[in-house]
This record gives C-alpha cells, sequence and structure tokens, in this order.
C-alpha cells in the first residue's frame, strides 16, 4: 500500500546543530501514528519540514507516493495537507465563522474573485457552519476569537484544519494547555475523525495521547530510536532511557 | 588616464563617505531592527555643524569628532525619547524617524539659510599627491584612508570587545541576549549614538568634497539604503563592500552617463534582490 | 450594507450640490482632496490591508503624470490615448517594482519600495532631456471627455467626483471581496494562510499591482489638475504625505485615507500660506500622530473625549 506519508534521509540543520537527523519513517493511509520525544527532540521541526514552513536541507518527503519537498506551503495543501499549530495561530480579530471561511477560501476557487463581496457566498457560510459543527463550536460562530475560552480556541484549529478536508492531517500538540475535561472532549473529537484522514500527532501528555495512537515514533536529538506499535514502544529500554535519563 | 585616476579616486572616496553613513544605518537595523530614515538628515546636520564649528576651531578632524559627538547625543536623545516609546510599531518608529528628518531638514534651513555652505579642505592636504606621472586629490585618499581605519576599528571592536559581543548576540538573537541578561535598553541607545555619531562625523569628512547643502539628506539617504539592501541588513562587510561598490557605480555613471546616473544605480541593487533577497552577506531575518 | 445607504446618499447630494455653495478656492481645494483620496486610498490596500508598508506609492503618481504629459508633449497624442498608455505603463513598472519589492516583507519591502522610488525620482530630476528635471513639465492641457471642457473649476471638480467615486467604489469592492478577505488573512496570519493553501506572495503582488494602478489614477487627475509635473511629486514627501493622510484617518478601513486626505490637503494648503517651514511641521505633525495617535485622528479623538468625559 502507498503510505500516506513517507519520509526518507530527511536532515536539517541549524548552523551545525542537526534538528532532523537522517529521519526516515512510513504512515500508511488511515493510521493514527503519535510523534513524541522530549523537549528540542525536533518534533515540531518535523512538522515544518513536512508542511514545507522550513526547508529542508536534504531527503524526500513523498505524498501518497508523490514527492512534495519542493513544493511551497500552500501547494501542499491542495495535495491534501492540513496542520494544526502548537502556539495558536487564529485569527484573532474575525469571528469563529470567518476563521473557518478563511480556511474553506484556501483551496475554494473563488479567493481570487476581487470584485464580489464575500458576503453573497451564502455556501460557504454555510459549510463554514457545519464545520463549526464537527468540532462543537457552531452556537459560537458568531463570537470573536478572543472572546471565547482556551479549550475552543484550540478546538477552532482544528476545525480550520478539517475544513481543508485533508487526506493527511498534522496535530501539533492538540492537548497543550487543556483542562481534564476540556482534553476528554478533545480526545473524542480526535477519535471521530474519520478513517479517510491519516493523523500525525505530537504530544506531550501521554496519558491521553497514547490511546488515540496506533504506532509510535520515538524522536531524540533529532533522530527515530524507536517506532512500533504502542507495546513495542512502551515496552522498550531506549523509550525509558529517553524519557527516565532525563 | 587621468580622468580614470580620478574618477577611481572620487569612487573610493564617496564609497569611504557612504561606508560612514551605511555601517551606523546597517548596525541601527540590524540590532534595534529600525530603518533609521533620519540618518541623512543626521549627516546633513553633522555636515552644517560641522562648518560652523570650523570657524572657532582650525582642524577639520577635531570638528569631525566634535560635530559626530554632538549628532550621537542628539540621536541618543532622540532613541530614548522618542523611539523607545513605540518598540513594538515599527512602521511607527520609521515614520518617526522621517518627521524627524523633516524637522531637521528645516531646522537645517532656519539656521543655516539656504544657500550652500563650503568646507575648507584642510590645509596640509590642500596640495595634490604625485605619483607616478599622476596627480591625486589628497583629501580624497583621506577620506579613504579614514573609512578604512573606521572600518577596522567597527571591525574590533565588534569581534573583540564585551560591548561588540553583547552586539552581535543581540542581532543574532534578541530574546536570549536579554534571557542572558545582557543590558539591552542601554545597548540600543549605545548604538543608536554610534550610528548617528558616524553619520554626524561623516558628514563633516565629506564636507570639503560636498559643502553642506539643503537636499544634502535626501540625496545620500537613497545610496546608503541601496548599499543596505545590496550589502545586507546588519552586516559590516557587507555596508562596507556596498559602499564601494555603489561609490564606483554611482560615480562612474554620473561621469559617463550623468542623466542616467540613478537608473544605473539601479542595476547591481536589482540583480543582488533578485538572487539573494538579503543582499550580499545579510542573514535570513 | 443597508445602513450606510443613507448617510451615503446624502453625502453624495453635497457633494454634487457644493460647487453652488462654495467659491472657487473651496471647490479647487475639495478637487485637491478627491485626487489626494484616491492616492491614500489606494496606498491603504498595501498598507492598512495588506500590512505592506510602502513609501514609495508617489511612484506611481508620477510615473503616470510623467507618461501622459511627455506623451502629449512629444507626440502630440490626445488624452483618449495618452490615459490608457500612462496607465498601462505604470501598471507595468507596478509589476516589475513588485517583483523587486516583495522579495521582502515588513521593513525589507519599505526600504525596497523606498529605494525603488528615490531612483525614479532622482532619474526624474536628472534625466533633463526627457523630464526637463527641475523645471518640470509645461503647456499641459487638461481633457475635454465628450467634449466637455474641464478647464474651469466647476466642470473640472465634477470629472474628479465621478473618477473618485468610481475609483473608491473599485477600491471598496476589492476589500470586501473573497481576495480582498484572503489579503487581510495574508495580513494577520501570513504563515496561516500559506498553510490554509493561500499563495501569500501571489495575493500581495496582485494587490500591489492594483494599488499601483489606482495611485496611476490619482497620478492622471493630478497631471490634468495641475496642468503641469515637477520631480517633486515622486519624491519622499509625496509618498510620505501619502502615508500620513493613512495614518491620520486611520488605516485599515475605506473612510480613514480619506479623512486623512482631506486632513493633509487642508493642513498643506492652509497652514503652508502661514508657515514657511512646512516640512518641520509636517514632521511633527507625524511624531505627534504616530505617537499620540496610532490608528487614527478618529479613533484618537473618540479615545480623547472618553477621557474628558469621564473626569
Amino acid at each position: 500500500m502507498t503510505p500516506a506519508l513517507e519520509i526518507s534521509g530527511l536532515k536539517k540543520s541549524f548552523g551545525g546543530l542537526p534538528a532532523t537527523n537522517n529521519v526516515s519513517l512510513a504512515v500508511l493511509p488511515g493510521e493514527r501514528r503519535l510523534i513524541i520525544g522530549p523537549n528540542g527532540a525536533g518534533k515540531t521541526t518535523l512538522f515544518n519540514l513536512i508542511t514545507g514552513d522550513l526547508p529542508r536541507d536534504r531527503g524526500t518527503i513523498r505524498m501518497f507516493g508523490a514527492e512534495i519537498q519542493r513544493l511551497k506551503p500552500h501547494q501542499r495543501a491542495h495535495r491534501g495537507l492540513a496542520r494544526t499549530y502548537q502556539i495558536i495561530t487564529l485569527f484573532g480579530r474575525d469571528t469563529l465563522e470567518h476563521n473557518v471561511v478563511l480556511s474553506l477560501l484556501g483551496l475554494s476557487a473563488s479567493r481570487w474573485n476581487a470584485f464580489a463581496p464575500l458576503a453573497a457566498y451564502a455556501h460557504l457560510y454555510a459549510e463554514a457552519r457545519r464545520v463549526l459543527g464537527l468540532v462543537g463550536l457552531e452556537h459560537l460562530g458568531h463570537r470573536g476569537v478572543g472572546e471565547v475560552a482556551y479549550g475552543d480556541r484550540r478546538r477552532l484549529e482544528i476545525a480550520l484544519a478539517l475544513a481543508q478536508q485533508p487526506k493527511l492531517l498534522l496535530l501539533d500538540e492538540p492537548f497543550a494547555g487543556l483542562s481534564r475535561e476540556e482534553r476528554t472532549a478533545m480526545k473524542q473529537l480526535i477519535a471521530g475523525i474519520p478513517r479517510d484522514v491519516t493523523v500525525v500527532m505530537i504530544e506531550h501528555d501521554m496519558d491521553t495521547a497514547l490511546d488515540l495512537a496506533e504506532r509510535i515514533t520515538v524522536l531524540h536529538y533529532g533522530s527515530v530510536i524507536v517506532e512500533g506499535t504502542r507495546n513495542e514502544v512502551v515496552a522498550d529500554p531506549k523509550t525509558r532511557e529517553v524519557y527516565l535519563g532525563d | 588616464m587621468q580622468f580614470w585616476v580620478i574618477q577611481t579616486l572620487n569612487s573610493l572616496s564617496l564609497g569611504g563617505l557612504l561606508f560612514l553613513l551605511a555601517a551606523g544605518f546597517s548596525l541601527i537595523f540590524g540590532l534595534l531592527r529600525i530603518a533609521n530614515l533620519t540618518h541623512g538628515a543626521l549627516y546633513m546636520l553633522g555636515a552644517y555643524l560641522g562648518a560652523s564649528i570650523l570657524n572657532y576651531v582650525p582642524s577639520l578632524w577635531l570638528a569631525a569628532l566634535a560635530g559626530g559627538l554632538l549628532v550621537a547625543a542628539f540621536g541618543g536623545l532622540f532613541e530614548r525619547l522618542i523611539l523607545r516609546r513605540l518598540a513594538r510599531n515599527e512602521l511607527g518608529q520609521v515614520l518617526v524617524t522621517l518627521g524627524v528628518a523633516y524637522i531637521i531638514a528645516d531646522f537645517c534651513l532656519m539656521v543655516w539659510g539656504g544657500d550652500p555652505i563650503p568646507v575648507p579642505t584642510p590645509e596640509a592636504l590642500q596640495q595634490p599627491l604625485e605619483v607616478a606621472g599622476f596627480t591625486f586629490p589628497s583629501y580624497r585618499l583621506a577620506v579613504v584612508a579614514v573609512a578604512v581605519a573606521t572600518g577596522i576599528a567597527l571591525y574590533l571592536l565588534i569581534e573583540r570587545t564585551r560591548l561588540g559581543a553583547m552586539i552581535r548576540a543581540g542581532v543574532d538573537d534578541m530574546q536570549m541576549a536579554r534571557a542572558v541578561g545582557i543590558p539591552v535598553s542601554r545597548l540600543f541607545t549605545t548604538v543608536f549614538c554610534l550610528g548617528a555619531g558616524l553619520a554626524g562625523a561623516g558628514g563633516i569628512i565629506g564636507g570639503p568634497i560636498m559643502s553642506a547643502y539643503p537636499g544634502l539628506d535626501f540625496d545620500m539617504l537613497p545610496l546608503a539604503l541601496i548599499v543596505v539592501i545590496l550589502g545586507g541588513v546588519g552586516s559590516l562587510v557587507g555596508a562596507f563592500v556596498g559602499s564601494f561598490i555603489i561609490g564606483f557605480v554611482y560615480t562612474f555613471g554620473i561621469a559617463l552617463f550623468p542623466q542616467l546616473a540613478y537608473v544605473i544605480l539601479f542595476l547591481p541593487m536589482i540583480v543582488v534582490i533578485a538572487f539573494r533577497p538579503r543582499g550580499l552577506f545579510g542573514r535570513a531575518t | 450594507m443597508k445602513s450606510r445607504v443613507a448617510p451615503l446618499a446624502v453625502l453624495a447630494i453635497l457633494l454634487i450640490g457644493y460647487p453652488w455653495l462654495a467659491g472657487e478656492f473651496y471647490v479647487n481645494l475639495t478637487s485637491q482632496i478627491f485626487i489626494a483620496a484616491i492616492f491614500a486610498a489606494s496606498l491603504n490596500l498595501l498598507v492598512g490591508y495588506g500590512g505592506l508598508p510602502s513609501l514609495g506609492h508617489a511612484a506611481f503618481l508620477g510615473m503616470a503624470a510623467y507618461v501622459s504629459a511627455l506623451m502629449y508633449l512629444h507626440f502630440g497624442y490626445a488624452h483618449w490615448l495618452t490615459a490608457p498608455i500612462a496607465l498601462g505603463a505604470t501598471t507595468l513598472m507596478a509589476c516589475v517594482f513588485g517583483l523587486i519589492a516583495l522579495r521582502a516583507t515588513g521593513l525589507g519591502f519599505l526600504m525596497l519600495t523606498l529605494a525603488l522610488s528615490q531612483v525614479l525620482w532622482g532619474s526624474a530630476y536628472r534625466w533633463v532631456a526627457v523630464t526637463e528635471g527641475d523645471n518640470g513639465l509645461r503647456g499641459l492641457t487638461r481633457p475635454a471627455p465628450f467634449g466637455i471642457s474641464l478647464d474651469d473649476s466647476v466642470s473640472f471638480y465634477y470629472f474628479a467626483l465621478i473618477v473618485t467615486a468610481f475609483s473608491i467604489w473599485m477600491i471598496a469592492r476589492f476589500v470586501a471581496s473573497p481576495f480582498g478577505t484572503a489579503l487581510k488573512g495574508t495580513r494577520d496570519q501570513p504563515r496561516r494562510m500559506g498553510a490554509l493553501g493561500h499563495n501569500v506572495w501571489l495575493v500581495r503582488w496582485i494587490t500591489f499591482v492594483y494599488a499601483g494602478f489606482w495611485g496611476a489614477v490619482a497620478g492622471l487627475l493630478f497631471v490634468y489638475y495641475n496642468q503641469y509635473i515637477h520631480p517633486a511629486a515622486l519624491s519622499l514627501t509625496s509618498s510620505a504625505e501619502g502615508i500620513l493622510a493613512v495614518i491620520a484617518g486611520g488605516s485599515g478601513t475605506l473612510a480613514g485615507p480619506i479623512i486623512g486626505a482631506a486632513i493633509v490637503v487642508i493642513l498643506k494648503n492652509y497652514v503652508s500660506a502661514y508657515v514657511r517651514y512646512w516640512n518641520m511641521l509636517l514632521g511633527f505633525v507625524f511624531v505627534v500622530i504616530v505617537i499620540f495617535m496610532p490608528d487614527g485622528i478618529v479613533p484618537g479623538i473618540r479615545r480623547l473625549w472618553a477621557r474628558v468625559g469621564r473626569r
């Protein structure tokens, strides 16, 4: 089966220090992959390389068999890639609905229309409300981002990504800063993502994330040190070394 | 042949003056992240101050030092009192530097009037130098020497002193620099004073060549901008190399195609930007 | 949108009836405000809506003005020909300038736009053979659309009013469109917009060219009004007055730059009659507005009012 995401020999250094050191991995379509590792292991760097926000030094990145490492970030989005960010990067001055509309526009040909008023695009707003419904935020559609709770903002992040109807979804620490109830709700949300979307997730909160993961990749100083099913990784002595040794 | 020699020397001396201007601009941009549009006006202010100081002090070099210090002091006040209030407002800072540039320009008009004020060449350098059958205007050679000496001094300051280490740290990573306890606000003022002082002194040193006249500020500013864009922001080496490249392009451009000199000035900048957006020696921001 | 119809209708009536009430000086003054309004509104597409601070907008005004003037003086072309040529040439220049300036963002972009327009200004000064340098180009005429002469102030006023209304309307539609919405998105979160599938560079470049086009329209009105063009129109001061209008009125709104343009033109016309050192005043106004009213005069006054009301 063609992997949804296949990385070979990916390298990225910052002034001599390798942040990503010869990383190779393959994620099958529909899989739920968890990437873990101590702070500074290079997890977010890896995401940035996959999305194209950071240019790589060497290596290939394939999405469903096609090489994407030379494409710009917006081109990768058009291939079906979507991501959320660790630090919230929402459009703070706008409503939740408007945030989703911006996401929907990204892949719509209408985004080039410079004459007709956006207000006329009723179907965009309807779709935005539908996506907000997927993450349980439809009742807050007309509120400003600044007015809603942190947990809701994290869910909006996911809504923006889901609005792109991605084939490959990268979630960067979706549980960061959430309360216990919010964590449970988020877990349900992520578990509810349909199987035609491949999900790769970075997380620190092991208790919550481990349940969602089918396969786990452990990064340390930019290299993959352990990879396998949840049980294999948990049992592996190297994993414990990396986490307890620090 | 003498024509080429003269033009080369003119190019070198213009390059030298541009370096004094651009080095300060580049340092201020690199560390404070401010595009200091006042810089041309500071140069002009220095030129005018120097012309006046020379009425009381016979030595051009002393006048340059005094004028440089005065302009540096002004720069420090400007940074502390005005620029600092706009710390996170990048566009605001640029607009304020533009506003102050206009204030300085009209101030100079008020005080010194609209006629150009010539600055006499120092006596010791009034006689041309004769070497191998060619005549070299001595003052222009001196300007080049001063620029090179300043370049070396700045390089040593940045690379070998504690102040320089702090500047380098701040240019590289401001947050980290703050975190390790570098007194950032004092550093900012110091660097702004340094940049302003260099511009002011440059104006006086350039006096015998250009005089002091209204419009000198906006004649020099675009040249300094192009040097910094070409050489890379925050890079001393870039400012040095860029200054002499522009010195040559502009001087020969004016000499050979006077009406198209500005268009010719354009070309090296476009070529470099097209291939290296951050300039020849700049770092990716 | 519905709530805007009534005040806009009132404004329209006022503007149409204005020349009957006002004397020639004020009619001319308002024509100048119209020109400055188009200039500031087009600049605001970049500064306010695009988050791209440009200090080189005068290049578009000046280029269109000079091309129009030169086509007339050197080739004797009529206005129906020189206008499209001027607009086309300036738009082409905007395409090229945009390619260069957008190699950077933020302050780098600002410096590039400044350098580019300064080079154009310097060329206008020195390429005396073509531009007559410091003398400027005189002996220009105003167009006569449909045979109606625009030589008197009232006729020109109505012409300028129509062009300005159309320009502002086009700019307003641009801002309200999906493209304009995406533009605002790239201003607020450029990386995110890229990840969502928007081609941020292309959005900015198209906006740059569009802003340049309307700057050129302002330039044509400018040269028709003055019947004269001088390199000063291309200067940094000219671009700075545009930025002043944008920030004084409040960037990121449609009305802001228009109000700001009115303020700048009125200041220039009145104050410069009494104040010898206009540049110094301009400088002070810049500093005061940026420090005390960074969002523009309208929000600034509202805030001051609130403070006074609290006492």
